[in-house]
């Protein structure tokens, strides 16, 4: 199988999977303490619905979004609510959070299956809805709001992301090979909630047992009634995962810029969404668990784990036995993820994985002046200039930046990888962004 | 308050490709090291010493030049190492050793530093270098030749004498074509198969690092399997120089000899090395053709028309001025662009 891919770019950073690949998904005994952030999610903050000192059980919703683009917060523990005040955020520095004390006696909570083919397209959306499930590849889009496109969209296609382009993350991987069934049911589920009836899946030729098994599974539960689904090989290349990207691999229907996938008639879900929506659908489960890669040469034991969505990742950190020589920790891909600068930080819906860097893996250096080798040009997926931008941000002429299409860029960091004078061309690209609205 | 964060924390991406600007310099510089060690064989050790004069300005200058301007002090990033060999490279072995000097002077003080550093020169600096000196010391420059394989000769004594080695002075090919025409290579320097077979290995009197085809084409492929220069520009350079010469080289139309002129003078050490500097060279590949096409076609049109028997260094300098042009003309083709076009870009 050649594998499809993206039109232009790209780049193959070196995949580190190896170190975690192989590692059955395991269970994290759940923390003393959870912190749920209000913010777990593309839009309005969420508003807490529960007081101090008020009880708590696993899977009550604790805090929702009224009126506004947003998804509701479930408690991941049974328990207390001890506070709701500020506490570290790794994307938005600080943010308002429920903290809950677990009771230590309190049993796991349980749940029954159901068969979803019972249930009309508007009761799973509703379950969808109520179970606060968003989009796990790290942007957070409410998915009800995702999957009620406008009348006027013409969707045929979705298609699940099982690319998992980027470095040292291997959660997809995992649950792919794990729960193949539950993720096939799910894209049945999103299929009739769409009311399509085609599904792709696509993942990277560097996960073959992955596609062997969705493959498998797929052709022994094929149902003519629930559509089609299939999976397709993509050939492994950086940012393969991205949504424009990934459509264009799959569908060579390409999103124009500002346009929205179901422009071009599609709808992308991400592998741990799915298996979301499948748990939500059937079994009214809401989203409080998270599989995650925990992964970097600096921790002492990696691992891929699923976690209270809460769980500090100084509780994590502990339980895979401390880090050596970290010099940097991410939340996310090393390629588009966030730095984050304390271990106080809870895992949230989002996190696909965090990342404990040593010095030996990251790069803490002096960047210098552009050489005009034209390497980011190539690398860049959307055809821009990074070198470009970097050159205009440096000469406090941002502003003028839009001409080389600045707001195509999605900030993937191709460039910068590759810029032999280790230019900051993602920040320098944020920059731009900033002054063109400034000046608006 | 002052947040001082206990781990670093920067913008995306956290990882990068290994290749570092002063890799990139060092590499390119080391791929023209056989080239030196046969010049040495063919003039002597004077071809090292100048070399050696020539870089060793140019860094000093380059850091004086950075420390007054309050910049930071670069030199390990390669670039005025590199830029000294090449000057070294494009002036005859037989100059007097504070030519080097003042070349460096104009390689990195006016045309490098004084126009903004690395990254910011319009053109490049050791052609601005050598074309200072040429205009400066014009008989040095065009006459301070000499005779190849002279170290195998068991000649010693000339080369360090400091003024200029003309004593044995020869004349190059090229200035014996523009003088006396292509018969009167063929008598002073044999048949054409013999004229093909010394110049590709090199043997043959000019610059110092210009005279062997091989072994610059050798450099060159390293460069281009390493993905640090392309094919675009030095095949489209050669190309046209070769399609020119033919065109318009002869006694009638279309009779000319592409092949000398492709191996003869700089156009090697030209097409390969000093057109293809990123910083002074389009950016895009098709216009890197073009732009090569343009560097072929002006050196053989100096060479044959032009005053000057050799013309590779003005070629690639008046290439050098367009180049922000065509950074301009050619932009890439973007992926899926908006349907309605932003504003800035219909300006």
């Amino acid at each position: 199988m050649a594998g499809t891919t993206f039109a232009k770019g790209g780049i193959h950073p070196e995949e580190h999977k190896e170190l975690t690949e192989g590692l059955a998904i395991e269970v994290m005994p759940p923390p003393r303490q959870v912190v749920l952030p209000l913010s777990m999610h593309f839009g309005a903050i969420a508003q807490p619905i529960v007081k101090k000192k008020q009880e708590i059980q696993e899977g009550e919703v604790i805090a929702v979004v009224e009126k506004a683009l947003g998804a509701s917060i479930h408690s991941s523990v049974t328990g207390v609510v001890k506070a709701i005040e500020p506490r570290p955020h790794p994307t938005m520095v600080r943010c308002d959070a429920v903290i809950i004390d677990r009771d230590p006696a309190a049993p796991p909570r349980q749940y029954e299956s159901e068969d979803w083919r019972k249930l009309s397209r508007e009761q799973l959306l509703a379950r969808v809805k109520e179970a606060g499930i968003v989009g796990l590849g790290g942007a957070g889009f409410p998915t009800h709001v995702k999957l009620s496109p406008p009348p006027n969209a013409k969707v045929d296609t979705l298609v699940l992301n099982g690319a998992e382009c980027e470095p040292y993350l291997t959660t997809d991987h995992r649950l792919m090979l794990e729960y193949p069934e539950k993720i096939i049911e799910g894209a049945k589920i999103l299929l009739k909630i769409l009311g399509i009836k085609k599904c792709l899946i696509g993942i990277e030729l560097n996960k073959t047992d992955a596609i062997n098994i969705v493959n498998k599974t797929a052709g022994q539960s094929a149902d003519k009634d629930d559509g089609e689904v299939h999976v397709q090989g993509m050939q492994v290349k950086y940012p393969q995962g991205s949504e424009k990207q990934l459509i264009y691999s799959l569908t060579k229907r390409s999103v124009p810029g500002g346009g929205l996938p179901f422009d071009v008639g599609v709808i992308v879900q991400n592998i741990s969404t799915t298996l979301a929506v499948f748990e939500a659908a059937t079994m009214k489960k809401p989203l409080y668990e998270k599989v995650a890669t925990f992964s970097g040469r600096a921790l002492n034991r990696q691992a891929n784990l699923q976690v209270k969505v809460g769980t500090l990742l100084s509780d994590v950190v502990e339980y895979l036995g401390g880090t050596k020589d970290l010099v940097k920790i991410v939340s996310g891909g090393p390629m588009m993820g966030f730095a984050i600068s304390s271990l106080d930080v809870p895992v949230t819906k989002t996190t696909s994985g965090v990342l404990f860097l040593n010095s030996s893996e990251t790069d803490l250096g002096e960047y210098g002046p552009c050489i005009h080798c034209g390497w980011c040009m190539e690398a860049c997926p959307m055809g821009l200039a990074p070198k470009e931008v970097g050159l205009y941000v440096e000469a406090g002429k941002g502003h003028l930046t839009e001409k080389f299409g600045i707001f195509d860029c999605f900030e993937c960091g191709c460039c910068a990888y590759v810029c032999p004078a280790k230019r900051p061309l993602v920040q320098f690209a944020r920059l731009a962004k900033i002054a063109i609205k400034k000046r608006g | 308050m002052t947040y001082k964060p206990e781990w670093a924390v920067s913008v995306s991406p956290h990882i990068r490709k290994g290749t570092t600007t002063a890799q990139i310099m060092w590499t390119v510089s080391a791929t023209l090291m056989p080239a030196l060690i046969l010049s040495i064989y063919n003039f002597g050790f004077r071809s090292l010493f100048i070399t050696l004069v020539s870089v060793l300005s140019c860094v000093v200058v380059e850091a004086i030049c950075q420390k007054v301007m309050g910049r930071p002090v670069s030199i390990k990033d390669g670039s005025a190492v590199l830029t000294g060999i090449l000057l070294a490279f494009v002036i005859p072995p037989g100059v007097p050793y504070y030519l080097p000097i003042i070349g460096a002077v104009a390689a990195m003080f006016i045309t490098k530093e004084l126009m903004g550093g690395l990254g910011y020169n319009v053109w490049n600096p050791a052609l601005v270098g050598r074309a200072f000196l040429q205009a400066s010391f014009p008989v040095a420059i065009t006459t301070a030749w000499i005779p190849p394989q002279q170290l195998a000769k068991g000649v010693w004594d000339v080369f360090l004498s400091p003024g200029s080695v003309d004593a044995i002075s020869t004349a190059t090919p090229l200035s014996v074509v523009k003088q006396f025409g292509m018969t009167a290579l063929t008598q002073q320097f044999g048949g054409l198969d013999s004229i093909y077979w010394n110049f590709f290995i090199g043997f043959k009197p000019g610059c110092i690092g210009e005279t062997s085809a091989l072994l610059i084409l050798l450099g060159g492929l390293f460069l281009l399997m390493r993905g640090i220069i392309t094919w675009h520009i030095p095949v489209s350079t050669l190309v046209s120089a070769a399609l020119v010469a033919w065109i318009f080289g002869g006694e009638n139309w279309f009779s000319g000899n592409p092949l000398v002129h492709v191996l003869s003078g700089g156009l090697m050490l030209g097409a390969f090395y000093m057109a293809t500097d990123y910083v002074t060279s389009p950016t895009l590949k098709s216009a890197q053709i073009l732009f090569g096409f343009g560097v072929g076609g002006l050196t053989v049109l100096i060479r044959l028309k032009g005053g000057y028997p050799e013309g590779v260094c003005y070629a690639i300098l008046l290439m050098n001025c367009l180049t922000p042009a065509l950074d301009e003309w050619f932009k890439p083709r973007r992926f899926a662009p908006p349907k309605a076009a932003p504003v800035a870009a219909v300006k």
